[in-house]
């Protein structure tokens, strides 16, 4: 079957190649890496900078509060007036940069980018399974993010009930002026992005099952392609769940239903609404909204065990543990939501269960912490760019998952839920590990994008000052968070109580500000090394995958010739009894060499 | 105008960033720079990695130096507290270990194996055993901390009705609190929103017929007896807000169209709390940084005083006014309370006719 699909995508590829114009090349490509592209600016760099600007100016109203700002003034307009930031659109960027950093940035900037770069190129494959599913993937996610975008603009204000969008007060327009035509909107481009999504995904599984080239077992598959494809799955089964709980809460508002609502009162009249319930929106959301987690930090994961076992010039250590680790968490992340809601109101006996579920993932995610230190030992570690955002991956990993042990404990989530706690909790172990994924990638991937080399002195300068207001920001934090202080705050200047955590915010803007401007460091030498980088080599971090055997120059199709076949693990580095220290897949068995059981 | 000129500025700021950078980039060419890490890179970031691994304990350190006291740890004010902190400070002891631990080692080897060329690594692909070790050594922690948990947890969200608590309703509504007293019968009257009538000044939508409601007394600042176990009934009339009472370790979200519940004990009284020699620490520093920040404070006709009062907040996002959605809690003695509760307006007296 392989043998004929394999042929299919060859010819299509000659007829394709002399009607190849500017707009079926750039604009509605069907080719992959130009995807891949393409999500990588619009999803990663444009949503990306738009999401950490608006973290910035939250960071600023809380360290300055109700302080004037020229820059409030600048790009809030009507929403600053006097340049000091109204509350209303505290909310809402909180909201929006929530949205944007978890869906926009992480889920289809992250997987779009490197699932569709390097599943076909990994696999050996031709193409995506689908090239124009793929392409209509790419536009409804475009279309998606222009409509989020655009919310900014309606009268009232964008969506600002939180990421959550929790009913009644994302159903209700009297209850808040976000949850209008913004809120509207803010369901219209998440619908749009759930199916992009779920196209996205569809595509990824049915490649890497279908397009494996001769020889690429599911044993020998980059842990990288393992990662994406069990993203895909956990995509499949979670994002539709999200779409339910969207249009039902679409009902809602706009057609009188009561799935979610019930004995509401609300600017002197009582609601129509009957016999709904908020708490089931938050099973609905929340079956979603875990897993989502995992969509977010899993391409991470398995982008830092390619880029770290290539960089060790070593093995991945426990390649089999690694892959049961990463199924692990999957089939635990679709039970484990309930951890969101201890205290929303459901039987405490679920709170049970659901303690007992969430600290299971400890155990999957020691392993892969435990066998990322062991891959470091007795390496021969080149300290890249990439591998440097890959080690400081698996710090912050395990900084902020080992938080998750109180957190996931519902006994002590009583006291620190939606505190602090939690902000610094999900952006360590989340937010920051999957940014650092997203830049290892791009610098491990960029000579394979754009046939040339980023800067590696601007790379070290933007990763240890990263680094360092990473944990400037998150660590202090905690500890804001165990005093009590309640997130989303636009402000405790009515709490005295919290007056002494008012210092720590400051210096915790402070690292905020400096660890954004350096993001300005990254793209310039992004934007730059496309044009002016130097000239990558074939194959420059001498790695085995099979990408590094195609050439760079843009060709629909990957490889001019037949397509390499394969005879061993991606991971054969430093194997005694070959000259260098790295075996590529594609170079066959020595005589006598035993390919290791893994 | 002011708009237009603050984007030229920020323009040239960053168009004089990138000249910066610029200069740093070219000021790199003539060494033979292919843009892959070589011996000086790997020596001068496997250092940077013990730098780093040093700066991960600073920051640690310096945040249980200087931050420390703002848990209130040890400070709780109900019965179930102790069990709550003294399950927060095993967790801490095992977190804090293991990330000592495990961060020595990253960045240890990032530091001990940087690359040098010609070097070659150690091709070690598994081991069963070792993978067995950091299977089994979590599971057994886990294990113990699962199991301590749920007991702490059944222990705090069962409640007794043998203990006779004191049945409080917590009403909440964007954007403050109210409470409602069951009375002497210690029965809430039944309540909807559906039967709210501002008219008879009939705020929470309490069954007038209700016998049970005729004693009961609604009030705006939440005074609890010392000592007496207290059963919350959460409510809430427009969206999700959470209850939230951070010295007594305890929230609940408030649902509408269901009643929610916790329960649990006040220990020590607001008095009491007062003289904790933590807090007055803690209030110490408290009014010096207002001092500090007095003009401001004045300005916003706050108190510039400031003297410890639980809080009841609200912790779950409720719309524009959510940062300022709390209600005073008093803890006093059963006599005190007893006055103050002889003070207030019983429900079937408050009406309007």
């Amino acid at each position: 079957m392989s043998a004929t699909v394999e042929n299919h995508i060859h010819d299509d590829h000659d007829v394709h190649h002399h009607k190849e114009t500017f707009i079926t090349k750039y604009i509605f490509s069907q080719d992959h890496k130009m995807i891949a592209k393409q999500y990588l600016i619009t999803g990663v760099l444009v949503m990306g900078v738009i999401g950490i600007l608006m973290s910035l100016m939250i960071r600023m109203q809380i360290a300055w509060p109700e302080q004037p700002n020229v820059i409030f003034d600048t790009l809030l307009g009507k929403w600053a007036p006097d340049g000091v930031m109204d509350a209303d659109i505290y909310l809402a960027l909180v909201t929006i940069h929530g949205t944007l950093m978890v869906f926009f940035v992480l889920t289809a900037g992250l997987s779009g980018t490197f699932s569709n770069l390097l599943i076909p190129l990994q696999i050996g494959a031709r193409d995506m399974a689908s090239g124009f599913l793929n392409m209509v993937s790419y536009w409804l996610f475009f279309v998606s993010c222009v409509i989020m975008i655009a919310s900014f603009f309606v009268e009232a204000g964008p969506a600002a009930a939180g990421w959550t969008i929790y009913p009644p007060l994302s159903a209700l327009p009297l209850a808040q002026g976000g949850s209008g035509l913004g809120m509207t909107l803010w369901l219209v481009s998440m619908a749009i992005f759930i199916a992009s999504s779920l196209l996205g995904s569809l595509n990824y599984i049915v490649t890497v099952i279908n397009l494996r080239t001769k020889g690429m077992s599911m044993t020998r598959l980059p842990l990288t392609i393992w990662a994406f494809f069990v993203t895909a799955v956990i995509g499949v089964i979670s994002f539709p769940v999200l779409l339910s709980a969207a249009l039902l809460l679409i009902m809602d508002r706009s057609f009188g239903t009561s799935f979610f609502l019930s004995d509401i009162f609300i600017q002197g009249e009582v609601l129509h609404y009957q016999g709904g319930s908020p708490v089931l929106f938050e099973h609905l959301f929340w079956f979603l909204g875990h897993p989502e987690v995992y969509i977010v930090l899993l391409p991470a994961l398995g982008i830092t065990s390619e880029i770290i076992a290539t960089n060790s010039r070593k093995p991945i250590f426990g390649y089999r543990a690694m892959v049961a680790s990463i199924l692990a968490i999957a089939f635990l992340s679709t039970i484990v939501w309930g951890h969101h809601m201890f205290i929303s109101g459901m039987n405490p006996f679920l709170g049970s269960v659901f303690t007992f579920t969430t600290l299971l993932i400890a155990i999957p995610s020691a392993v892969k912490a435990f066998n990322y230190i062991t891959t470091l030992w007795k390496g021969n570690l080149q300290m890249n760019p990439a591998m440097l955002f890959s080690i400081g991956l698996v710090s912050t990993f395990i900084t902020g998952g080992l938080t998750g042990i109180i957190l996931g404990d519902s006994a002590l989530d009583i006291n620190v839920h939606d505190t602090y706690f939690v902000v610094a909790h999900f952006h360590l172990v989340m937010g920051i590990s999957a940014l650092y994924g997203v830049f290892a990638g791009i610098y491990h991937w960029f000579p394979r994008m754009y046939g040339r080399m980023m800067n590696k002195n601007l790379g070290y300068l933007h990763f240890w000052v990263t680094a360092i207001c990473a944990y400037g920001v998150f660590f202090p934090m905690h500890f804001i968070g165990m005093a009590g202080l309640p997130r989303r705050y636009y402000t405790n200047s009515n709490f005295p109580l919290f007056d002494d955590t008012t210092n720590t915010q400051m210096v915790i803007t402070m690292f905020a500000l400096v660890g954004g401007a350096v993001q300005l460091v990254f793209l310039y030498n992004f934007i730059s090394s496309i044009f002016y980088g130097k000239k990558s080599e074939q194959n420059p971090w001498r790695s085995n995958t099979l990408e590094w055997t195609a050439p760079v120059k843009h060709m629909h199709g990957n490889w001019p010739g037949a397509i390499p076949h394969v005879y061993r693990w991606s991971y054969d580095y430093s194997k005694p009894g070959h000259e260098e220290d790295f075996v590529p897949q594609n170079v066959p068995l020595k005589e006598g060499e035993e390919e290791l059981h893994h | 105008m002011t708009a237009l000129l603050t984007i030229i500025i920020v323009l040239f700021v960053a168009v004089a960033m990138w000249q910066m950078v610029k200069i740093f980039d070219l000021s790199q060419v003539g060494a033979s720079n292919n843009q892959i890490a070589d011996d000086k890179d790997n020596r001068v970031n496997g250092y940077l990695m013990l730098g780093f691994l040093v700066f991960i304990y600073a920051i640690t350190i310096v945040s249980f130096m200087y931050l420390g006291d703002l848990p209130l740890v040890a400070n709780s004010a109900s019965d179930h507290g102790p069990e709550i902190d003294n399950l927060m400070v095993i967790s801490m002891v095992v977190i804090f270990l293991v990330q000592i631990v495990t961060q020595f080692l990253l960045h240890y080897f990032a530091f001990k194996y940087k690359g040098e060329k010609g070097r070659k690594a150690l091709f070690y692909a598994d081991n069963n055993t070792l993978e067995f070790i950091w299977t089994i050594i979590p599971v057994i922690v886990l294990a113990g901390l699962i199991i301590y948990g749920l007991f702490t947890w059944n222990d705090i969200m069962g409640i007794d009705e043998e203990e006779d608590p004191m049945v409080i309703e917590l009403y909440a509504q964007q954007f403050n609190w109210k409470a409602r007293y069951s009375g002497d019968d210690n029965v809430l009257g039944k309540a909807n929103v559906r039967l709210i009538d501002i008219d008879k000044a009939n705020i929470l939508g309490v069954d007038e017929n209700d016998p049970n409601a005729q004693d009961d007394v609604i009030v705006t600042e939440l005074h609890l007896p010392k000592g007496r176990p207290v059963l919350f009934k959460m409510r809430s009339q427009d969206v999700l807000h959470s209850a939230y009472m951070p010295h007594f370790r305890a929230q609940m979200n408030c649902v509408p169209g269901m009643v929610t519940q916790f329960a649990f004990t006040p220990t020590v009284t607001t008095e009491e709390m007062r003289l904790n020699p933590d807090i007055v620490e803690k209030v110490k520093n408290i009014n010096e940084l207002r001092q500090e920040r007095k003009a401001q404070i004045e300005e916003a006709g706050q108190d510039l005083l400031y003297e410890f009062d639980y809080l009841l907040l609200c912790n779950k996002i409720c719309g524009k006014s959510h940062y300022n959605m709390q209600m005073k809690i008093i803890v006093e003695t059963q006599e005190e309370f007893d006055a103050w509760m002889a003070e207030q307006t019983k429900f079937s007296n408050s009406l309007l006719k």
